[in-house]
């Protein structure tokens, strides 16, 4: 299990990552003290020396950290719903951080509520501003409760709905990040009209005139995903997935027995790969073996590429082109 | 109101649907035990009361040829692409053959049928949602013909009636059914913009995706009695807040009193309110 190899690599991780430290201490210390005295060079040299052994240390930890990783390369759908949903895996707070400048935040939907599960903004790409907006999630519990775990209410969506028609406004292309676990299944929710939110988004979004372009990060389950998703291009990084409900609640409206979620993985056709297959992702963004945690900056580099040439070809369609593509690409599923 | 007779104007296939509602042919009872109070009532009466129940008035869900044969005129009803049938995009388990059991239940080829007819003279174009099909869930056919059934009206400039009745997704059809989502809001949206009159008449139950697209766009939205509508089911709602739910919640008055409906309408006021409201808009 994906869970128990991630476990091990982390840990080699840490034991490579402290002997690497020592080295670069110790040669630090030996070249400072070379200006020294003669007998505290000796010393130094003897740490150095007592490091060096353990470079062999070193290379067997890497080889066993190789290992583990091949492990990574052929992963099953229920292990990348594992991987999609790590608490370590870069949020849109990450991304944003990563890959735009200039941020500004907009909050609320300016009619009731705050919802922190949405989070977004005004922002520069490669210096072109854009609104970029996405679901928010946590790294910790304390953040997740705050977030809602990344399940917005229509507030949520309304405040999506917002700046987006912002953009539409004053032609900015919209970029949003998708990683929920759908939407908010609550009383207030259901009061405020979840349905009609999640409805006036998908009619909306089908109309802008400027490019918008959605990335799926993490998890991207039902209409929840969908809301903020009616895309001309669709990016999914490779171990994210994107399916009509979450494996559990599959299993358990199929079945009537949640527990049986890795057995749906299996036949919802939930990753990346099948997605592309589908006609509904465009283009898959690269991660680093083992999973988007393991390196941010890969992922970014990767998705910088990706999504830069996206946004340059989108660019190049007129308003009404534009608005034209995207609901073709929709006109054409199922 | 249209009444049994005025349904013999009906294709003979659609025809077998009109007035059998739930019942099988083959043993036609004389007595139908309603479902809510368990008690009998002459299945005359049930008809002369659009199958809402004589006793208690409880709503009887109907079947889709039915609905549309007490408000279409008589001899105007014209099916739109009714030979399209459920598929499997996904190759999954078992669904083929569910699907199949659908069809000879029911006698339907999917859960959505589509038509024109004439309501009180007026051209219209309907798309009913059967729940007795699948539950009513959206499948990629569902949402084809749902759509095509919006473009059509908007190619036409006809006022546009959509009956929901829905569990939700069609599980089996995956990442498929849920894009239907965005195709039907986007399609609405078309025939928004080109100035069309789309009522949403809202069923039970009217759940998931269904109520998240199309169901909630209406410029007027209509319910039946004691509905239920929502987004999320009420037993995933009761298992997230570890709460018990207020009595009511997420049915027709509820949603009225909530700000989500426009007026609720009984099932013998139904074809009168829809006609008042294409001659405010014609």
């Amino acid at each position: 299990m994906i869970q128990k190899v991630l476990t091990k690599i982390d840990k080699l991780d840490a034991k490579i990552s402290s002997l690497e430290q020592r080295a670069i201490g110790a040669t630090k210390a030996l070249v400072k003290e070379s200006l020294k005295a003669p007998d505290v060079l000796r010393d130094t040299r003897e740490d150095y020396e007592a490091w060096s052994e353990s470079e062999d240390e070193l290379d067997k930890l890497k080889d066993m950290r190789d290992h583990f990783l091949s492990e990574c390369e052929n992963l099953t759908p229920d292990e990348k719903v594992f991987l999609a949903r790590h608490p370590k895996r870069p949020h849109i707070d990450d991304f944003i951080g990563g890959l735009f400048t200039d941020f500004f935040e907009q909050k609320g939907d300016h009619l009731f509520d705050e919802d922190k599960s949405i989070y977004g903004g005004i922002a520069r790409f490669h210096g072109i501003p854009v609104t970029v907006v996405g679901h928010m999630k946590g790294h910790t519990m304390e953040e997740n409760m705050e977030y809602n775990f990344g399940m917005p209410c229509p507030e949520g969506y309304r405040k999506a709905l917002r700046i987006m028609n912002q953009a539409e406004k004053f032609g900015r292309p919209i970029i949003t990040f998708i990683d929920t676990p759908g939407a908010y299944p609550g009383l207030e929710a259901e009061e405020h009209g979840q349905g009609e939110a999640i409805a006036m988004n998908l009619a909306k979004m089908s109309q802008y005139h400027v490019p918008v372009i959605s990335v799926v990060t993490g998890e991207g389950n039902s209409g929840g995903a969908l809301a903020i998703g009616v895309a001309n291009k669709v990016l999914m990084l490779e171990n994210a997935v994107y399916s009509i409900l979450s494996p559990e609640g599959f299993a358990s409206i199929l079945w009537k027995d949640a527990e049986r979620h890795k057995e749906a993985c299996k036949l919802m056709k939930l990753t990346a790969d099948d997605l592309y297959e589908a006609g509904v992702a465009d283009e898959i963004v690269k991660e680093p073996v083992g999973g988007a945690q393991r390196n941010y900056g890969e992922v970014f580099k990767n998705l910088d590429r990706v999504l830069y040439s996206t946004l340059k070809e989108l660019m190049t369609l007129s308003p009404s082109g534009c608005k034209r593509q995207r609901l073709e690409k929709y006109r054409k599923i199922g | 109101m249209g009444t049994f007779l005025d349904s013999l104007s009906f294709p003979a296939r659609v025809r077998k649907d009109i007035g059998e509602v739930f019942l099988k042919k083959d043993k036609e009872p004389v007595f139908i035990t309603c479902k809510s109070c368990n008690r009998r009532a002459l299945k005359r009466d049930w008809q002369e009361n659009f199958y809402v129940c004589p006793v208690c008035g409880n709503y009887r869900p109907i079947g889709a040829y039915y609905r549309l044969s007490l408000i279409l005129d008589k001899g105007t009803f014209r099916e739109l692409n009714e030979d399209m049938t459920a598929k499997d995009p996904m190759g999954f388990p078992e669904y083929k053959d569910k699907l199949k059991g659908q069809m000879q239940k029911t006698g339907l080829p999917e859960a959505a049928v589509t038509a024109t007819g004439k309501i009180g003279g007026h051209k219209v174009v309907c798309a009913v949602l059967d729940s007795r099909f699948f539950m009513g869930s959206m499948s990629s056919t569902v949402g084809e013909k749902v759509t095509r059934a919006i473009e059509y009206a908007t190619e036409k400039k006809l006022p546009l009636i959509i009956f929901s009745a829905s569990g939700g997704a069609r599980m089996q059809e995956g990442i498929y059914s849920l894009m239907q989502m965005a195709k039907t809001a986007a399609a609405i949206e078309e025939f928004n913009a080109a100035g069309g009159l789309y009522i949403s008449f809202l069923t039970h139950p009217t759940t998931g995706g269904v109520t998240a697209s199309f169901a909630s766009l209406g410029d007027i939205t209509l319910a039946e009695p004691g509905a239920l509508i929502g987004f999320a089911g009420p037993r995933v709602i009761e298992q997230t807040i570890h709460k018990k739910l207020p009595k009511g919640f997420q049915r027709s008055e509820y949603l009225e009193a909530h700000g989500f409906v426009d007026r609720i309408v009984p099932r013998s006021e139904m074809r009168d309110t829809l006609l008042q409201l294409i001659e405010l808009h014609a």
